[in-house]
C-alpha cells in the first residue's frame, strides 16, 4: 500500500473567502486539518510607528483605516485616550451622539459579518438583504461627515459638528421618478433623526427576515452547529473579547461592565450562548443588532429632547468657532497653535478601551509631554482571534476552515494595522 | 482614586510586596514594574492568586524609550508592557517589565501563562528585536519575508531602508534603497511646565 502523508495547503493570501489578504498554510491529512499556520501582515502600513510622526490629532483618520468596517468605534477608543490623559470633559450631546454612531457602526459591523458568513457557507441570498440595510445606516454617515466610510468625526473633545436638520433627498433621473421617487424620499423630508428612527422602525422586522432565512435553515445550521467549539476557560486563556467570548457564555461586554460614553444610562442586555460554537456566535450577533437597535431609539430620544454644545470649548484641545476665530485674537492665536503644533498631551500613560463590535478594541498610547505620541499601541481584537486560528480549525474539515474565517469576523485593516 | 483602585493596591502590595520595583497610580490605572528575574513568578501569581485573578492578558507591547523625554533617557532603553484583566473584579493591571540589557534584549515569554500572548511576543520580537526565551515559535510576523532590521526601534527611518518595484528587464520584482527623503512636518516639540500660562508664567 502507498505511503499516505500530509499535505500542505496553501490558502489566500488571495482568496474570496479569506476576507481580505490571509495567508494560511493548512497541513492536511486528507481532508482533516492537522495545523493552520495564519501569515499576517501583507496590509501592515505600521500605523503606530506613523502615529508616532504626526501630531495626536493628525492620526484620528488611521483609525478609521484599521477597521475599515466599524469606523467611528476605533475613532472613539482613541479620542477617549487623548481626553482622558488631557483631562478634557466631553459635552453630554456629544456623548449621546458618539453613543449613537457606535450602535450604527455595530449594526453596520454586524450586517456584513452575517452577509459574508453567509457567503461563505454558501448562503449568498444574505449578502444582498445585508447590503440592502447598510445602505440607510451608510447614508446617514454621509449626512453627517461627508463621507461614506472613513469619517474622520470624532475629534478629542467631542465631535466635529452637530447633527444636521435635513438629509440630502434623490433628485429626478430617466431611473428614479413619480410615485417611486416620491416613495423614496419620503423618510428623507424630515431630519437626520426622522431618517434614522425609521430606520429603527424598520430594521427589526428586517432582523426577523433574517432569522427567518437563517436560524432554523438546515444548512446553515449544519454548516454552524458544533463547529468551533471553544470552552469558557479556553476563551480567556486565548484572550478572546466581544461576540468569541460571550458565544462562550461569559457575559463580558465592556459598555455594561466598565462603561464610556453614556452607556451607563442607557438600557440594553448582553446576549450570551452556551456551548461556544460557531452557531451561537451568530444568535449572539443577530441580538446584538437588536439590542443596539434599543439603543439607538434611546439616543435618538435624548437627543431630540437635549439640545446643546457638541465639542467641548477647551480651546487647547478642539479649535475655537470660525466667527469668533476672525474677530477675536485669543481665539486666532489659539487656532495658529493647534493647527501648527497640535495638542499638547501631558506625560504619561493610558489605556483606553471601548466595546468595539468584533471585540475589546484598546489604545495604549505613551506620551512625553510632547505634541506627538511617543507610543501608540492598538489593541485589534481580530489580531488576537486569528492567533487562536490554529487551535479552532484543528482536527475540522478544510470545509470548515472558511466557516472559522467568518466566524471570528476578521478584518486585514485592523490586524495587521 | 476609587475604592476597587484602592483594593486592588492593597491586593497588590500584600501579594507582590517587594517583587515590584515600583508601582503607581495615575488616570485611574495602576501599573507595575516589574524586573525581568522575577518576572514569570510574578505572572504567574497574579494569575493564581484569588484576590487578583487576572485571568486575561489582554495586550503586549514592546517599547523602545531610547528618545523618551526632551533630556535623553537614562535607564534601560527596551520595556515590554502587558495589560491584564480580571473578569471575577472587573479589574485592569499594567506590568511593564524592563530588558536588562540594550544590545540583546531579552524578557521571558509568557505564552505558558497565557496563551493569547504568543503573536503579541512575535510582534514585539518583529517589531523591536525583544527575544523571548521559552517562546513555543518565535518568528516574525508582521513585516515581510526577508525583511532585516526591527522597524519600530526609534532609530530605523519611518521611510525605511529598502524599497521595492517591479523590473521589467528582470521580469521580476526587486529590491533597491529608499528614494524617499525623510521629511518632517510638524517638529517634535515637548514644552516646559507652565508655558503659555498667563498668570503664573
Amino acid at each position: 500500500m502507498a505511503d499516505i502523508q500530509n499535505y500542505t495547503l496553501n490558502f489566500g493570501p488571495q482568496h474570496p473567502a479569506a476576507h481580505g489578504v490571509l495567508r494560511m498554510v493548512l497541513e492536511l491529512d486528507g481532508e482533516v486539518v492537522q495545523r493552520a499556520d495564519p501569515h499576517i501582515g501583507f496590509l501592515h502600513r505600521a500605523t503606530e510607528k506613523l502615529a508616532e510622526g504626526k501630531t495626536w490629532i493628525q492620526s484620528v483618520p488611521y483609525m478609521d483605516r484599521l477597521d475599515y468596517m466599524s469606523m467611528m468605534c476605533s475613532e472613539h477608543a482613541y479620542c477617549l485616550a487623548i481626553e482622558r490623559m488631557v483631562g478634557v470633559e466631553v459635552p453630554l450631546r456629544a456623548k449621546y451622539i458618539r453613543v449613537l454612531f457606535d450602535e450604527i457602526t455595530r449594526i453596520l459591523n454586524h450586517l456584513l459579518w452575517i452577509g459574508a458568513q453567509g457567503l461563505d457557507v454558501g448562503a449568498m441570498t444574505m449578502m444582498l438583504y445585508a447590503m440592502r440595510e447598510r445602505e440607510d445606516l451608510v447614508d446617514c454617515y454621509e449626512a453627517v461627515t461627508g463621507t461614506r466610510w472613513h469619517a474622520a468625526y470624532y475629534r478629542p473633545g467631542g465631535v466635529y459638528r452637530d447633527l444636521p436638520d435635513s438629509m440630502p433627498k434623490y433628485k429626478e433621473s430617466k431611473w428614479k421618478n413619480g410615485a417611486h421617487l416620491k416613495k423614496l424620499n419620503e423618510a428623507r423630508s424630515g431630519t437626520f433623526l426622522d431618517f434614522l428612527e425609521d430606520f429603527v422602525k424598520r430594521f427589526p422586522k428586517n432582523l426577523d427576515d433574517y432569522e427567518t432565512l437563517l436560524t432554523d435553515n438546515r444548512i446553515w445550521k449544519q454548516r454552524l452547529v458544533n463547529v468551533g467549539v471553544v470552552s469558557p476557560e479556553r476563551a480567556l486563556q486565548l484572550g478572546f473579547t466581544g461576540p468569541m467570548l460571550r458565544g462562550c457564555g461569559i457575559p463580558w461586554d465592556l459598555r455594561k461592565k466598565q462603561p464610556y460614553a453614556v452607556y451607563d444610562r442607557l438600557d440594553f442586555d448582553i446576549p450570551v450562548g452556551v456551548t461556544g460554537d460557531c452557531y451561537d456566535r451568530y444568535l449572539v450577533r443577530v441580538n446584538e443588532m437588536r439590542q443596539s437597535n434599543r439603543i439607538l431609539q434611546q439616543c435618538i430620544d435624548w437627543l431630540r429632547a437635549n439640545p446643546g454644545p457638541v465639542i467641548s470649548n477647551n480651546h487647547k484641545v478642539s479649535p475655537p468657532l470660525r466667527a469668533d476665530m476672525k474677530s477675536n485674537m485669543e481665539e486666532l492665536i489659539h487656532h495658529f497653535k493647534l493647527c501648527t503644533e497640535g495638542i499638547h498631551v501631558p506625560e504619561g500613560q493610558v489605556y483606553s478601551a471601548v466595546e468595539h463590535p468584533k471585540g475589546e478594541f484598546g489604545i495604549y498610547a505613551v506620551s512625553d509631554g510632547a505634541n506627538k505620541p511617543y507610543r501608540l499601541k492598538i489593541r485589534s481584537p481580530g489580531y488576537v482571534h486569528l492567533s487562536a486560528m490554529d487551535e479552532l480549525v484543528r482536527g475540522h474539515m478544510i470545509a470548515d476552515v472558511v466557516t472559522m474565517v467568518g466566524t471570528i469576523d476578521i478584518v486585514f485593516g485592523e490586524i495587521d494595522r | 482614586m476609587s475604592a476597587k483602585l484602592e483594593l486592588l493596591s492593597q491586593n497588590l502590595q500584600k501579594h507582590l510586596g517587594d517583587r515590584t520595583t515600583k508601582m503607581w497610580c495615575a488616570l485611574g490605572e495602576v501599573s507595575i514594574d516589574v524586573e525581568a528575574s522575577g518576572y514569570l513568578e510574578t505572572m504567574v501569581l497574579l494569575r493564581d492568586e484569588p484576590e487578583l485573578r487576572f485571568e486575561q492578558l489582554i495586550d503586549l507591547c514592546g517599547i523602545d524609550y531610547s528618545t523618551y523625554g526632551c533630556d535623553g533617557w537614562q535607564g534601560k532603553r527596551f520595556a515590554v508592557v502587558s495589560h491584564l484583566t480580571s473578569i471575577t473584579h472587573n479589574w485592569r493591571l499594567r506590568v511593564r517589565c524592563f530588558a536588562s540589557s540594550d544590545e540583546f534584549p531579552s524578557v521571558p515569554s509568557v505564552v505558558s501563562i497565557w496563551n493569547s500572548a504568543n503573536w503579541f511576543e512575535r510582534e514585539a520580537f518583529d517589531l523591536f528585536g525583544i527575544v523571548f526565551p521559552g517562546h513555543p515559535d518565535l518568528r516574525r510576523l508582521l513585516t515581510d519575508y526577508g525583511f532585516i532590521g526591527h522597524p519600530f526601534r526609534k532609530d530605523f527611518p519611518v521611510s525605511g531602508y529598502v524599497e521595492m518595484r517591479y523590473d521589467p528587464e528582470q521580469r521580476r520584482v526587486v529590491y533597491q534603497p529608499v528614494t524617499i527623503e525623510p521629511r518632517e512636518i510638524t517638529p517634535r516639540i515637548v514644552r516646559e511646565e507652565n508655558y503659555g500660562d498667563v498668570e503664573n508664567g
